[in-house]
């Protein structure tokens, strides 16, 4: 297996024009700053803005009544059960687009197979699979509580905008099979404990079964971590010459 | 290589082809390219932009061209989208800011050197130390937002120092007019630089506009929000050097000769081979447009575009680190201000631009905050401060 990173022309450091820094750094005492503070100054002019901010956004209210009195949702009287919708509507966004990072990563790897030879593909499609079958089950678990599984909530929103770097990693044709994993590691990392909350919180919020199949869940999410781990370390030590 | 703008005959619009997979091509690496391919990539969007925009303006006014403008107007769209394209996905659209203003500091003041019409060049003096001071709020902006060094994408070419403050830069839109060339007299390189640094001030108002509110960030918000507002400014004050009083088919005409310039201006001094390749094909290209603008200006106005074009083309435009003219223009006219078209001392300035700025910046000023006490240093504010406390 050969690298796909190589040394070259980076010019983006000061090494490569040490003329062009001297020169930056008398014209800046030439030119100084020409307001006093500090970086304390922004957190002025954004205070305002978190003191009155709106939320992004509402958790929906069940779409039915019907839905709002199954059996699921009488255990929740007491608690919040929006929390719980909010969290579960969150996991269903993240393994959609944790589906869709994976579909990205076998696309980009049935052409650059050599970049990754401890990688199988079988092996990404099963994962794939799995975060596939997750997204239903969260899908499944909102329908049982009377939620609607369409609708973006406030977390299911946040995972969209948390994602947004990793799938830029992953769908750019430069970035190597080893940089496209670790954009699939950060996932697997950040879903990992997204999982082990969900199950925590369904259990203290009375939905024994729910936790039992999250649950299940959660011990696969498990495995795509550990291997996820196995191979970042393959890959780059095997890069780097040490194995 | 000699261009003979009335004889050249480029690419025929008809075997001018694109398909989908030739308009996104390979982009340009943001670690490895010069910073002045990115500048000219950057400016070529802003030049075939322009085109755009004056096509469908002329369209609209003019009855008798639509079909004709329609064509080239295809073309040029896609052409605007393979160059604008080569902008690569990690380049995020702070740093692609940043690369922005790298090109309005270092082409303004490389057409201010170049312009014989000692007024037009005042004028982009002017501009220059302007857009100078928003690489500075800028850099600022990705150093305390992001923790980037905009050294990173400018490669040491570039000084990153206050300018014209832009707190101060805000003025009554009156103050924004300048006095237009005459089309009679002045020389061919003047209306060149005066489409070339309107069209490339239009698309970076434009760029603004679009990513301002891609931001989360308050502060980045505001000052994208203030600079752009500036933008808007150099728009008024750039498209007002250009004579009113050309025709509309002179103005297309000159909008082609323009693009021949800055495509040639490219072709002369790119070192990165596949990018190379684009410029010396869109050159043939835009000779073919010059010659089909010819051929309409003959037929359709029964006028004589030698009247409106010179045969051959000025120098190129300079591509180059401009850091001692730049520092000298700041050192000599920081504190000018404009009185109407005329420019003047800041103690001369209008009341009604003291109002008005004194209004926009009545609940704070952005671009004064973002760099409150910054100042440039390799690798950003956090080394500079790690490297004080080593010191104490």
């Amino acid at each position: 297996m050969k690298s796909p990173q190589s040394m070259g022309m980076n010019r983006s450091g000061i090494d490569l024009s040490t003329q062009g820094a001297e020169e930056m750094m008398k014209a800046v005492d030439e030119f100084p700053p020409a307001s006093g503070g500090n970086g304390m100054t922004l957190s002025q002019l954004r205070a305002p803005y978190f003191a009155e901010a709106d939320p992004v956004g509402s958790i929906p209210l069940p779409g039915t009544l019907k839905g709002a009195a199954k059996s699921g949702m009488q255990k929740l009287l007491g608690h919040h059960a929006e929390v719980l919708i909010d969290q579960l509507a969150g996991r269903l966004a993240f393994e959609r687009t944790g589906t869709r990072l994976y579909d990205a990563l076998i696309g980009k790897f049935m052409t650059r197979r050599d970049e990754a030879t401890m990688l199988s593909v079988d092996q990404l499609q099963q994962f794939r699979a799995e975060e596939a079958a997750h997204l239903g089950l969260c899908w499944d678990a909102l329908h049982q509580l009377g939620a609607d599984p369409t609708a973006v909530t406030p977390m299911a929103d946040t995972n969209a905008v948390a994602s947004i770097g990793l799938m830029q990693v992953i769908a750019d044709p430069r970035m190597t099979i080893a940089q496209s994993l670790h954009a699939i590691h950060v996932a697997e990392l950040a879903d990992n404990d997204g999982w082990r909350l969900l199950v925590k919180l369904a259990r203290e919020m009375g939905q024994d079964e729910m936790a039992g199949r999250l649950q299940a869940a959660l011990e696969e999410e498990e495995r795509h971590l550990a291997s996820l781990r196995t191979w970042m370390e393959q890959i780059i030590l095997h890069e780097a010459g040490a194995q | 290589m000699a261009i003979n703008l009335m004889r050249d005959k480029g690419t025929p619009l008809h075997r001018q082809d694109f398909t989908w997979r030739d308009l996104v091509q390979k982009p340009i690496s943001k670690l490895n390219v010069d910073a002045f391919t990115r500048v000219r990539i950057i400016l070529m969007n802003g030049i075939e932009s322009e085109s755009l925009r004056f096509s469908h303006a002329c369209a609209r006014m003019n009855k008798d061209l639509q079909g004709y403008l329609a064509r080239v107007r295809r073309k040029e769209q896609h052409q605007q989208t393979l160059v604008n394209w080569l902008l690569p996905a990690d380049q995020s659209p702070l740093e692609t800011t940043i690369g922005y203003e790298q090109v309005a500091i270092e082409v303004t003041a490389a057409l201010a050197q170049a312009e014989p019409d000692p007024y037009i060049a005042e004028v982009l003096r002017y501009g220059l130390l302007e857009d100078f001071d928003h690489l500075y709020r800028y850099a600022a902006l990705l150093d305390r937002l992001q923790g980037i060094d905009a050294n990173t994408i400018t490669q040491g070419y570039t000084d990153i120092v206050p300018g014209r403050p832009t707190v101060d830069e805000h003025r009554d839109p009156l103050d924004d007019l300048r006095e237009p060339y005459d089309k009679r007299k002045a020389a061919p390189l003047t209306k060149l630089h005066a489409y070339t640094i309107l069209s490339g001030e239009h698309q970076t108002h434009d760029y603004y506009m679009h990513y301002g509110p891609w931001f989360a960030d308050p502060v980045a918000r505001q000052l994208y929000a203030e600079i752009a507002s500036i933008e808007e400014q150099h728009v008024t004050q750039y498209e007002s050097i250009i004579d009113p009083t050309e025709s509309w088919m002179e103005k297309w005409l000159l909008h082609e000769a323009n693009e021949v310039y800055n495509y040639y201006s490219c072709l002369e001094q790119e070192d990165h081979p596949h990018v190379k390749a684009i410029w010396e094909r869109f050159l043939d290209y835009e000779l073919g447009h010059l010659q089909f603008a010819i051929d309409v200006c003959k037929q359709v106005e029964r006028r004589d575009p030698a009247e409106f074009l010179p045969d051959t083309l000025p120098a190129p435009i300079a591509y180059k680190s401009h850091r001692e003219y730049v520092r000298q223009v700041l050192r000599d006219e920081v504190d000018l201000r404009a009185d109407g078209t005329r420019f003047v001392n800041k103690q001369q300035e209008p009341e009604r631009s003291r109002n008005y700025r004194r209004q926009m910046n009545a609940d704070g000023s952005p671009s004064e905050a973002v760099a409150a006490g910054w100042r440039w240093s390799p690798g950003g504010e956090l080394i500079a401060d790690r490297g004080l406390k080593q010191a104490a």
